[in-house]
């Protein structure tokens, strides 16, 4: 197999936009084609990231994308969860397929119903729907389950909170940019009890695009190649009954990545982390099952500072999903910001410490139905 | 930008589509019209799951004995849902539960109600993981989920 690299990176703001999601998409990928000095059509090929029919109200959008994303006249496949829109362009430069992968995942949540009503539709219409489940219901019930489980507290939950909306300050790209207190996210409406609103996740436009290239490739276009050197992914159950909510696939998904990299101390080899966390309390649990805290411990990592913008290993630099969830683009926007990281390039939110291996994280579904984590290094 | 050249659309797509139960759901939901919860059982891990599969997911294999199990069960966890959302018909607050059904290895969705669910606080004094519950039958009776109408504190 051949190595892969993030040569570039380029993204939107998180807040709504005023152009329609195909001159969007347009200008996102016009800037990373010109940061990395190529033509549209020297690019091998082309992966897109988009949740179209619920998400746009188009059906088969990735045919409405693929001008946007300069994908004419090219191969080209599309995902709707975008970490996976990452690691299909990887194989085709792992394979030697191509040497230059455009992956780019776009939409603009300004634009379609809320989430609650989105994701509502994962369920399907003759049981789970019918008695009212969506992605907040059953990361409620998840959020029950881990606090009662494990003594975690509300207030340790809304630290999260606290931590990744101050992170978000020191970010251009992201959405909601206030800061908050414990207080306010204690105090804020019990909308899917135990879960508050500030506790939420908000809904965001986004478009991000990440140029790969071929270690020979990459080596020319930037002094900086970030390298895909881990990733693992697994699938739970469809239906959340089936499962243990608080033991569910990232476990599997983490080792998978981890075996590929070589790592063996995730707390010590790991130096930033960018975890998808639609949720408060999910980024504790993630943290978790990623192996940067032992079972149970979530809470008592958050209380410890370690995860901090200036901790030993700092979670969400970028402020997070809790600050900007373009929903189907949240995975690829991970990417990118732990590949800025890397490269050191991350500006205001840059961390304070010598990046070598970043983790990006990025889930889909019920409560984590579908995990996937990438590991990047220097 | 002037505000005409911030126009927007507003749209609508409304579709109909028509969706096989299959046999299996048939079954389990021509059952509750008789009051019955039915599971299956897996003759290679020998799991009861409800609702009931044409095939076990874990072992991949047909699932072909029929069992009926409790319709009392155990609070695995619940949500009070407190939020309206588009397409949602269920009034609000009302919760959402996973429920172990006795003989049963698999957790059941559905609705805990008969409490006043009004003043949350109470709602949280009165529902606790592990609390028993049971079912509650609709009057009338469609052949679908909501033929059990919500499942009840049991004390
Ligand atoms: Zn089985």
């Amino acid at each position: 197999m051949r190595r892969v690299a993030i040569t570039h990176v380029a993204q939107s703001s998180g807040v709504e936009s005023k152009e329609s999601l195909m001159d969007f998409t347009y200008a996102i990928n016009k800037e990373i084609l010109d940061k990395a000095g190529l033509k549209r059509e020297e690019v091998g090929c082309i992966i897109a990231g988009a949740a179209d029919i619920f998400h746009s109200g188009l059906s088969c959008a990735n045919a409405f994308d693929w001008d946007g994303i300069g994908a004419f006249l090219k191969e080209g496949s599309r995902a709707e969860e975008s970490a996976f829109s990452f690691i299909y362009g990887c194989m085709r430069i792992m394979s030697g397929h191509f040497d230059t992968v455009l992956v780019t995942a776009l939409v603009k949540g300004s634009e379609n119903p809320d989430n609650d009503a989105i994701t509502s539709f994962y369920g399907d219409p003759f049981y789970l729907r019918p008695v009212g489940l969506n992605e907040s219901a059953v990361a409620a019930m998840q959020m029950r389950q881990y606090l009662e489980r494990y003594g975690i507290t509300e207030e340790q939950c809304a630290k999260v909170v606290v931590k990744n909306r101050g992170n978000a300050l020191f970010n251009p790209y992201a959405h909601v940019k206030k800061r908050v207190s414990i207080k306010d996210v204690m105090d804020s409406e019990r909308i899917y009890d135990p879960l508050k609103t500030l506790e939420c996740s908000p809904k965001s436009d986004g478009v991000v695009a990440v140029l790969l290239a071929s270690e020979k490739r990459a080596r020319k276009l930037t002094g900086k190649p970030v390298w895909l050197t881990g990733y693992g992914s697994s699938m739970d159950h469809f239906i959340p009954g089936d499962r243990d909510l608080l033991n569910g696939q990232l476990k599997t998904a983490a080792a998978r990545a981890y075996k590929m990299a070589g790592i063996r101390d995730p707390q010590k080899k790991i130096d930033v982390a960018e975890i998808c966390e639609p949720y408060a309390f999910q980024e504790l649990l993630w943290c978790e099952h990623l192996g940067i805290c032992s079972e149970g411990q979530g809470g008592k990592l958050i209380d410890s500072g370690m995860t901090q913008m200036d901790g030993a290993l700092p979670v969400n630099p970028s402020g997070g999903v809790l600050a900007t969830n373009p929903y189907p683009a949240r995975g690829l926007y991970r990417i990118a910001e732990a590949a800025l990281q890397i490269k050191g390039q991350a500006g205001e939110h840059q961390v304070d410490k010598k990046v070598r291996t970043a983790l990006a994280h990025s889930t889909h579904g019920f409560g984590g139905q579908c995990h996937s984590v990438v590991i990047l290094s220097s | 930008m002037s505000k005409e050249e911030h126009r927007i659309v507003k749209g609508q797509v409304m579709v109909p589509y028509e969706l096989a139960l299959g046999r299996t759901w048939c079954h389990f939901f021509d059952c509750l019209k008789e009051e019955k919860i039915m599971g299956k059982k897996c003759r290679k891990c020998s799991r009861v799951l409800v609702p009931p599969r044409s095939f076990c997911p874990r072992c991949f294999e047909d699932m072909e004995e029929w069992v009926e199990v409790s319709q009392e069960g155990v609070v695995e966890t619940w949500v009070y849902v407190n939020m309206p959302f588009f397409a949602q018909e269920l009034k609000i607050p009302f919760i959402s539960a996973q429920i172990r059904l006795d003989g049963s290895d698999s957790g059941f969705i559905h609705q805990i109600a008969g409490i006043d669910l009004s003043d949350f606080d109470k709602v949280r004094e009165r529902v606790k993981l592990g609390d028993r519950v049971r079912a509650v039958w609709s009057t009338e009776k469609k052949g679908n989920i909501l033929d059990i109408a919500y499942f009840e504190p049991v004390k």
